[in-house]
């Protein structure tokens, strides 16, 4: 309830979450559709809202040559997915995982290197919204499932 | 004769609306509010009377005992029971359609017995009978609902295989309220038992055990202006005296040995262990708040708001109102078109409006829309028309954003 007193979330403005960029990547997502050249694929769930998700990516000596997710869900979580994708392909597997632990903290603890951020600093207004930090995350447990191999359903619950 | 409440007259009994004066508050057939008549009784027994029930010799034991069988008998009263000892009090709705596939399913189903539920179900009146099912062979049948959001064919799917019939009397999504009383006579006639799933009918119209016909009957404390953790089942007396116990304890027993024990009296035979006794004596005092208001009132002010809500959302271009039931509740599920459901609960909520936006617990109904979720606003005695027009207004909104 903006502006009241003590709330948590009097300062926030809810542009701060949906920002331009996420509404473009909602709207025209990148890297969307199944990837024929796929080597390993992984699935994402998040019974909360609903939100499903399949990321597809071909992998080759450590490196992720193309990367791309299908599915449905909420603005956040489309975005989410969409620069995920962007910003993994071309990457090593190491240099995933490094991305990964960023965006994790971001998005947990609000606080992150700002400067090596990028595209990620976006996402930085999920913080604030607990009940939001979900849609966020579910493409990047689902890219850190492929980067490790495992070939479990990855559900946010 | 129907009076009219007055909303703003009644928000001033809600503490919640001082603390948040803008809150549009549209997600009653979730939790409902609590006035403070219901957290006073609360209080006042913690303050005043805070002992054990049932066991003490002492006065304040004796005065807790006494609320506590007095807030029995007034839910009684309130849903028509014949006698007060047909009123379990249990943690919540779904802890009594749980007691009820226990206590009564897994001893008195067997295979090729045919438990009849419905497409409009709640996961709690769902899950509970899928494992009863699989424990005792039986089956799980669906009476199905049709686009509008009601029951389809229902005459035809009762059987005399069919042992239990389910069922919701309102659905959480639809707000469509099922024919409890022709279903009951009619699963009767076949041998059949009715169980109800009251969770959204308690709080917002009169009803009667009775006149429904029906055999068991569970619903929350807490969607009915009560404090949480404290729900209600119904059952006929004779059948809740042949039935076993739920849970084992104190409280259960009539006499313990080392090697056996013998059941204490309905409805304390399924109360065992320490009851919620300061949530059963603020459920009380929920009754008897909605008895000064009367159930009748409620019922009226709430038609009247929905009425207003479908002709405000109804004028809204790309919203879908899912089902259309000739006869339904307070509650309107709609989706944005374009617009994820979460996305379009977000924007309201920097509103000050609460709805809520998910699958309501009717995962089978979501997939009969195909849609993942859906926003749903849901009204109470406290809601008024400017709490609808806030919501058309600020949905308004929540399109510009997103196209």
């Amino acid at each position: 309830m903006a502006g009241k007193p003590g709330y948590q979330y009097v300062m926030q403005d809810i542009r701060e979450l949906y920002q331009e960029v996420i509404l473009d990547h909602n709207q025209n997502p990148r890297n969307f559709g199944p990837l024929e050249s796929a080597n390993r694929e992984a699935e994402g769930f998040n019974p909360l809202c609903g939100d499903q998700l399949k990321l597809y990516a071909d992998i080759e000596n450590d490196a992720i040559k193309d990367i791309h997710f299908d599915g449905s869900g909420c603005a956040i979580f489309k975005a989410s997915s969409s620069i995920m994708t962007e910003l993994a392909k071309g990457k090593s597997v190491e240099e995933a995982d490094t991305l990964f632990d960023q965006f994790h903290e971001l998005v947990t603890t609000g606080s992150a290197d700002a400067e090596s951020l990028g595209k990620l600093a976006v996402m930085a207004g999920v913080h604030q919204y607990p009940a939001r930090v979900k849609c966020a995350s579910l493409a990047w447990h689902t890219l850190k499932n492929i980067l490790d191999g495992s070939n479990e359903t990855v559900t946010t619950e | 004769m129907i009076q009219h409440l007055h909303p703003e007259t009644i928000r001033k009994d809600f503490a919640i609306f001082n603390a948040h004066p803008d809150l549009v508050y549209l997600d009653s057939a979730a939790t409902s509010q609590t006035p403070i008549q219901v957290t006073d009784a609360v209080l006042n027994y913690y303050e005043s009377f805070n002992a054990n029930v049932h066991r003490t010799i002492y006065s304040i034991g004796n005065e807790a005992t006494q609320a506590y069988e007095a807030a029995r008998k007034k839910i009684a009263d309130f849903i028509g029971a014949e006698d007060a000892a047909s009123v379990i009090f249990t943690k919540s709705a779904t802890e009594a359609i749980n007691l009820v596939a226990h206590a009564w399913g897994r001893k008195n189903l067997s295979a090729g017995d045919e438990i009849l539920i419905t497409e409009m179900e709640h996961h709690s009146n769902i899950v509970p009978w899928q494992l009863t099912a699989k424990e005792t062979g039986g089956d799980l049948k669906y009476i199905p609902i049709s686009q509008e959001g009601e029951l389809e064919d229902w005459e035809n799917c009762i059987s005399e295989k069919t042992k239990l019939v389910a069922i919701t009397h309102q659905s959480n999504v639809f707000g469509t309220i099922n024919p409890i009383k022709e279903l009951a006579a009619k699963a009767h006639a076949a041998g059949a038992l009715v169980l109800v799933d009251a969770a959204q009918s308690v709080p917002h119209s009169k009803v009667n055990v009775q006149e429904l016909g029906c055999d068991f009957f569970a619903f929350s404390g807490h969607k009915m202006l009560g404090p949480t953790g404290v729900g209600v089942l119904y059952g006929k007396t004779d059948l809740l005296e042949k039935m076993d116990p739920f849970l084992g304890g104190g409280e259960m027993i009539k006499t313990v040995t080392m090697e056996t024990s013998t059941w204490n009296e309905i409805p304390h035979k399924f109360e065992a262990g320490t009851p919620n006794i300061a949530q059963a004596i603020g459920l009380g005092a929920a009754a008897d708040y909605l008895n000064d208001i009367g159930m009748e009132n409620v019922y009226a002010h709430e038609q009247e708001l929905l009425q207003y809500t479908l002709n405000a959302l109804g004028d809204l271009p790309g919203i879908t109102i899912h089902g259309n039931p000739k006869k339904r509740g307070g509650v309107v599920s709609f989706n944005v078109d374009g617009i994820h459901p979460h996305d379009a609960a977000q924007f309201l909520d920097d509103d000050g409006i609460a709805v809520r936006a998910g699958h309501h617990c009717a995962q089978p109904i979501m997939q009969k829309l195909g849609v993942a979720a859906t926003c749903r606003a849901s009204a109470y005695l406290y809601n008024t028309k400017s709490d609808i027009d806030k919501l058309h207004d600020s949905l308004e909104k929540v399109k510009s954003v997103f196209n």
